[in-house]
């Protein structure tokens, strides 16, 4: 390729067409102020479609649609939910908490027909943790912990970034705990009953 | 006394008007919106940023020279603002209309320089003092271009009187005392034999009387540029070298002083371009055979129309010329040091000694 020199220029006729020229550019955007960017999706024609104007949406009263499958914001649908602990153990930070209680009766299935056979008196993501890596929703054999559109949830005190997912209020936890102890109680009795009464026979 | 008052309310309404224009106006080019909550578009932002700066403590420097310090904005401010006394606002409105208004002006704002030192040398901070060494720097020197070009406009106007000058420029020139018999030419050149004292309008300000005034009017509005701080000439404040110049150790109500001088600054250096180049306060309408445009748009001197058009045509000609500062802030980038001093000395110096020499023989050619 051929290299040209770059000539530099100084006569003052130049210096003033770059001084005017360059009037003109803000001079442009000055007049186009008038024209403002729309809050479009990305599949809207217009979304690439707009040179010029203003280009600032303003955002809490206007902003850009994100797509419906958006991964922001976890929700675990917590009826369908087998408390199985897989997302708790594959979260690389650790930002699911799960306590469970065994359940002593029959407590249902989930919408896809898995038998749910635990309590979570316990079911918290930290969001201020949260990675949105999505490692969470995959594992989940149930599918009730998805990533939802919502992504502004800012809060002005960090505990509530925690999400509270139970259904069970501290008392009815309390009380399924106790059942479960009953249950166990009762079931360690009957077997040292019956161990006692095959020593009798033995 | 109420000529103070007057002025003062004035300047602050004006004053506030700019605030917003220039965050409004920076934005737009920038394509951004600019303020938007407070009040209907934003309009009430800049009084709602006075309030929030006169809340604010006022914060004095354990290690700063505190008189110099306290007494700088004060001084700053009032530099700025005696300023004000001898601009004619309108035909029979002017503060103090004393005779040597212009040089007393230029000797009033150059007392800006010493409380610019004071408020940089008083704030011990290292920034302060490079910002305001640099100000002070600048201001002096480009003092004298700006002084040469007002020179060229009073050599043709043979007056230092601002509302004298202001006379001159337009059709009702003969009703000022002393200027009864005056004429007005096309160019100033009798020769022309185009007589323009009932015309005016357009044709009688300087920069048509006179054309070399309009060179004379660039290299005052350029040096104008460096004398109020403003950006390309921004080096004493140079946000993202100094953080904010020679007022960066000051907080709240003086801060606000500050603020208020540096935009007064903007609004004095424009009025006084308009009154000495761009024809005062009168119309730019011209008179054309039986359609009278100028005296429609000028009122009767003393009357409440006179006032109102005469403050009219003189703050929309401020405003064009401070709208045009405010595009050249957001459009050119900064001069280094030894650009800007180079265009003073240089460029400016030289062109404004030429075009003294020439106003002087343009009006050996007007009489």
């Amino acid at each position: 390729m051929e290299q040209k020199a770059i000539r530099h220029k100084l006569s003052i006729w130049n210096a003033v067409k770059s001084l005017v020229s360059g009037l003109q550019l803000t001079w442009r955007h000055f007049k186009n102020a008038k024209n403002r960017r729309t809050p479009e999706y990305v599949t809207d024609k217009n979304y690439f479609n707009q040179p010029d104007g203003l280009v600032t949406l303003t955002y809490p009263y206007e902003a850009i649609p994100v797509p419906d499958n958006g991964r922001y914001r976890l929700h675990n649908e917590i009826d369908d939910c087998i408390v199985c602990d897989l997302c708790a153990k594959i979260c690389p930070v650790n930002c699911i908490t799960i306590e469970s209680v065994k359940a002593t009766e029959d407590i249902g299935t989930t919408s896809d027909g898995t038998k749910k056979r635990l309590y979570a008196p316990v079911f918290d993501i930290d969001m201020a943790k949260c990675c949105y890596c999505g490692l969470c929703t995959t594992v989940c054999p149930t599918d009730c912990l998805t990533m939802t559109p919502v992504y502004d949830f800012a809060e002005v005190d960090i505990k509530n970034m925690i999400y509270h997912f139970t259904d069970l209020s501290p008392e009815q936890a309390e009380e399924k705990k106790q059942l479960l102890a009953k249950q166990q109680e009762e079931m360690a009795a009957a077997k040292a009953a019956a161990l006692a009464a095959r020593k009798q026979q033995g | 006394m109420l000529a103070f008052v007057l002025t003062l309310v004035l300047l602050l309404s004006i004053v506030i008007v700019l605030a917003y224009a220039e965050r409004k106006v920076a934005a737009f080019m920038q394509d951004r919106m600019g303020p938007t909550e407070a009040g209907p578009y934003g309009s009430l932002q800049s009084v709602l940023d006075v309030l929030k700066l006169l809340q604010k403590e006022d914060i004095v420097p354990a290690a700063a020279d505190k008189k110099l310090f306290k007494l700088a904005p004060i001084l700053i401010f009032a530099a700025v603002f005696a300023g004000f006394a001898v601009i004619p606002f309108t035909p029979d409105l002017v503060p103090a209309g004393i005779g040597i208004g212009v040089f007393y002006l230029l000797a009033i704002i150059s007392l800006d320089v010493v409380g610019l030192l004071m408020a940089g040398w008083g704030s011990n901070n290292k920034y302060a003092m490079l910002g305001a060494m640099r100000s002070v720097a600048q201001i002096v020197s480009y003092e004298i271009p700006a002084g040469l070009a007002i020179l060229a406009a009073v050599m043709v106007c043979q007056s230092l009187d601002f509302q004298e000058i202001s006379y001159q420029q337009g059709a009702i020139m003969n009703q000022f005392p002393g200027l009864e018999y005056e004429m007005n030419w096309l160019f100033g050149i009798e020769a022309l034999g185009i007589n323009t004292t009932t015309i005016g309008g357009i044709t009688t300000w300087n920069i048509f009387r006179a054309p070399i005034l309009l060179v004379a009017f660039v290299i005052y509005f350029i040096a104008s540029l460096a004398e109020s701080n403003r950006a390309p000439f921004d080096i004493p404040e140079a946000e993202s070298e100094l953080v904010a110049g020679f007022h960066v150790e000051y907080s709240g109500f003086r801060f606000a002083i500050l603020f208020l001088a540096e935009y007064s600054m903007m609004v004095l250096v424009s009025l006084v371009a308009v009154i000495l180049f761009l024809g005062s306060w009168n119309t730019p309408l011209p008179n054309i055979g039986p359609l009278s445009l100028a005296y429609w748009t000028t009122g009767t001197v003393g009357e409440l129309s006179g006032i109102l058009w005469g403050g009219f045509w003189l703050l929309s000609k401020t405003f064009v010329l401070l709208f045009l500062q405010l595009q050249i802030r957001w459009t050119y980038p900064r001069l280094r040091v030894d650009q800007l001093m180079h265009l003073c000395w240089k460029v400016l110096t030289p062109i404004a000694l030429a075009v003294v020499l020439v106003a002087g023989i343009w009006r050996l050619l007007m009489i």
